[in-house]
């Protein structure tokens, strides 16, 4: 498997405090890779550095040899990267269909002048739009089904929210998916399908994936490798049992035994 | 559709109501239904396919010169319709991109000299009309495309700041800075430029008023119907979704900044074509046509309409415009206000219930009126009651209102106590109950006819802009997404 997502040496800090430190990660192509930490530990920084929402202190980004590193956000989108967001942004006045539609803008041409005179290269390329848009919808089975498309994103239910979320990274055709913590806030019977479709995401959608989690039977059930990190440093890398009983992630997240029984 | 059938656990969706995806969506239209005939209008317009609609009110305007004279064409038919064509450009910027911009106004007004410094004697250039609206429309665009770049990064309260201030500056630099180019003053000042060309177009003039309306009925319909066509393509989802959230719309590949620029250019030109188009149909152009003053009538019309549905802007238009021309002191028709004024009240009172609640207070009003004025006319002296009521319409409808209504002859101070007495009598309504309350009405709506007769009327000028303004606040109460316009939800 070749690396798809590399990082090199990336360091982020706010003021005095550093929220990334020298961190290196490989994603390969086609693998599910799942950052876990504590709260604070810097993962979805990290998500905003990937994805250009922040520019790193230091560091490489590069996506399949590219270096991402400076460019803006809507660009490296159309590179080839999409993200999720941990508290839900879905453009909820639009409806269900237009959302997915959106997101396609990067990777559509049709400019504003051609619109207003509705060519048929417009039109033809609006249907387009539309068939994606359904395609990436239909991806969710009977979750975001037909009669849900035309009505608004707010009429949606939280699970539901986070499924159209994926929906529209999806729509941007993506090389990697990057999920902030899809399962968050989701019943047991949501997170578990929640898991299938992640490994479905994968195995039909041909996406690799880089997923925040905090849910540990979500982790557990698609990671190909877990990262941990904790206070900006990856602590430990490895299947998900060698990451699991890694002394120094335990201590991460329940503290060392002594200061915790004391 | 087979949607829930086949998931374990969950029933099937007619079936299931509360806790499934349908409900809430339905919320908005039963808040709709619930919304009296307003809403039955909104929910009408919308049934109605677009290119429908559009036909429509074409047909309906295409026959206003029919029936209309001309200066009821000119400042119902044509001032309309200009009005309208300037709101679809705010539209964009407000309602699609949802960017606060305040110097909208600026635009039209660039795009009105820029006409006045080509189509006219001012340098003795005089290009026909199909080289100039061009320009006009360029030169606005252009230099929206300059405020937009500089203000590409602001949002909210500050792009409002910015593009206020701009607003500003243009209007001292047409008024007061006129800057003298090639001998001349560019903008000529106070004065502005006048004895514009009027519109032309291979040698042909348009100078009626009828010519004018109808050019401008096929610039305002191919307006609308670009804007329409933009807002459904994937330029005017991307700003609805800059509008919905800006950070998630870059994170999905829209050009946040480069967007927001286009729409401030798109706005900016519609408004260059307008300005343009105003100021040959006024023939001349002025920096006092441009100023906050206009900028809120616009912002009117695209609020009360609802932002960013293209026909609510129309219809925007139709009732701020109609309505402010009808009130202005200058409108042929001053004794239609009375009964407006009236007929408000009446209706209001009727619409009480029970219903003999409301004929016991329209009685009693009368009767108390009639008491009233008998009462002051035996114990005060005859100039107490002396008074005409202006703008009445004709003899009798005058004598009538005089005998009921007190209107004093030279107490000029009566009106100030009229009028605090009125304030005081709503405040002491409110803290009245039952019947009492009903009781206190009464001399209420007397005192509210004395100082419509002594203050109100007298004063149209005045009148116009109180009576506007609370229409606009009663509408905006009853629909607060605006006429044709959809709820808009925040919930995370």
């Amino acid at each position: 498997m070749a690396p798809l997502l590399q990082l090199e040496g990336l360091s982020k800090a706010f003021g005095g405090l550093r929220v990334i430190d020298d961190l290196d990660l490989v994603v390969n192509e086609h693998e599910i890779v799942s950052v876990i930490g504590p709260n604070g530990a810097g993962k979805t920084t990290l998500f905003n550095l990937i994805t250009g929402m922040y520019r790193p202190d230091a560091g490489k980004i590069l996506l399949d040899g590219q270096d991402l590193v400076g460019s803006p956000a809507h660009r490296i989108t159309r590179m080839g990267v999409a993200r999720t967001f941990q508290t839900l942004r879905l453009f909820l006045n639009m409806t269900v269909l237009e959302n997915v539609m959106a997101s396609q803008y990067g990777r559509t041409k049709v400019g504003i002048v051609r619109a207003m005179l509705r060519t048929p290269g417009m039109r033809r390329e609006e249907r387009e739009i539309k068939a994606r848009a359904e395609e990436k919808l239909a991806f969710f089975g009977e979750r975001l089904v037909g009669y849900r498309w035309n009505q608004p994103a707010y009429s949606l239910s939280y699970a539901n929210r986070r499924r159209l979320e994926i929906a529209r990274a999806m729509a941007t055709e993506p090389r990697i998916l990057l999920l902030d913590e899809p399962a968050a806030g989701m019943n047991p019977v949501e997170t578990r399908e929640l898991t299938e479709l992640i490994g479905k995401l994968r195995d039909d959608g041909g996406y690799t994936i880089l997923v925040i989690e905090h849910d540990m039977h979500v982790v557990e059930g698609i990671s190909d490798r877990v990262a941990a990190l904790d206070q900006g440093v990856k602590i430990a890398e490895g299947s998900f049992d060698e990451v699991a009983t890694n002394e120094r992630v335990v201590e991460a997240y329940l503290g060392v035994r002594e200061t915790a029984v004391g | 559709m087979t949607e829930f059938s086949e998931t374990p656990g969950i029933p099937e969706a007619p079936e299931a109501r509360i806790g499934v995806d349908t409900w809430v969506a339905e919320a908005e239209e039963r808040r709709a239904r619930a919304g009296g005939p307003l809403a039955l209008l909104a929910r009408g317009v919308e049934a109605m396919p677009p290119a429908v609609r559009m036909l429509v009110f074409l047909a309906v305007a295409s026959t206003l010169p029919f029936w209309l004279n001309e200066g009821d064409l000119f400042s119902y038919g044509l001032f309309t319709l200009l009005y309208a064509t300037l709101a679809l450009g705010l539209n964009v910027v407000v309602g699609f991109a949802g960017l606060l911009d305040l110097g909208y106004v600026a635009f039209y007004g660039i795009g009105a000299y820029t006409y006045a410094l080509l189509s006219s004697n001012h340098y003795g250039i005089h290009w026909p009309a199909l080289a100039t609206l061009p320009i006009a429309m360029a030169a606005a665009g252009l230099v929206g495309l300059a405020l937009g770049f500089s203000a590409r990064r602001l949002l909210g309260d500050y792009l409002a700041i910015v593009t206020l201030f701009f607003l500003q500056a243009f209007v001292a630099f047409s008024n007061t800075a006129n800057p003298t180019v090639a001998g001349k003053g560019l903008t000529g000042g106070p004065n502005g430029i006048a004895n514009l060309d009027p519109l032309k177009f291979f040698g042909y003039e348009l100078t009626s008023t009828e010519q004018q309306y109808f050019f401008l009925l096929i610039v305002f319909a191919l307006a609308a119907t670009a804007l329409f066509f933009a807002n459904q393509s994937r330029t005017g989802r991307a700003w609805r979704a800059l509008r919905e959230d800006p950070l998630a719309a870059e994170a999905m590949s829209m050009p946040v900044n480069r967007l927001k620029i286009l729409a401030f250019v798109i706005g900016a030109a519609t408004a260059g074509l307008c300005g343009a188009i105003f100021a040959a149909i006024e023939q001349a152009t002025v920096a006092g046509n441009f100023t906050v003053a206009v900028l809120i009538t616009i912002y009117a019309i695209v609020i009360l309409g609802g932002l960013g549905s293209i026909a609510g802007v129309v219809l925007g238009a139709i009732v701020i415009n109609v309505s402010f021309q009808f009130l202005a002191p200058q409108s042929g028709h001053p004794e239609v206000k009375r009964w407006l004024f009236y007929g408000t009240l009446v209706l209001l009172v009727a619409l009480m219930k029970p219903w003999y609640r409301g004929a016991v207070v329209l009685l009693g009003t009368v009767a108390f009126g009639f008491a009233a004025h008998a009462f002051v006319a035996a114990i005060a002296p005859a100039s107490w009651t002396s008074g005409t009521a202006v703008d009445a319409g004709s003899a009798s409808t005058a004598k009538a209102i005089a005998d009921w209504v007190i209107i004093p002859e030279g107490h000029s101070s009566f009106n100030t106590y009229a009028y605090i007495a009125l304030v005081a009598a709503i405040v002491a309504l409110r803290s009245l109950k039952g019947w009492w309350r009903t009781a206190g009405l009464i001399p209420t709506l007397y005192l509210t006819a004395v100082v419509w007769e002594n203050v109100l009327a007298p004063n149209p000028a005045v009148t116009a802009l109180i009576l506007f303004g609370a229409m606009l606040i009663a509408l905006m109460t009853v629909r607060p997404q605006g006429l044709l316009g959809t709820a808009r939800v925040e919930i995370v």
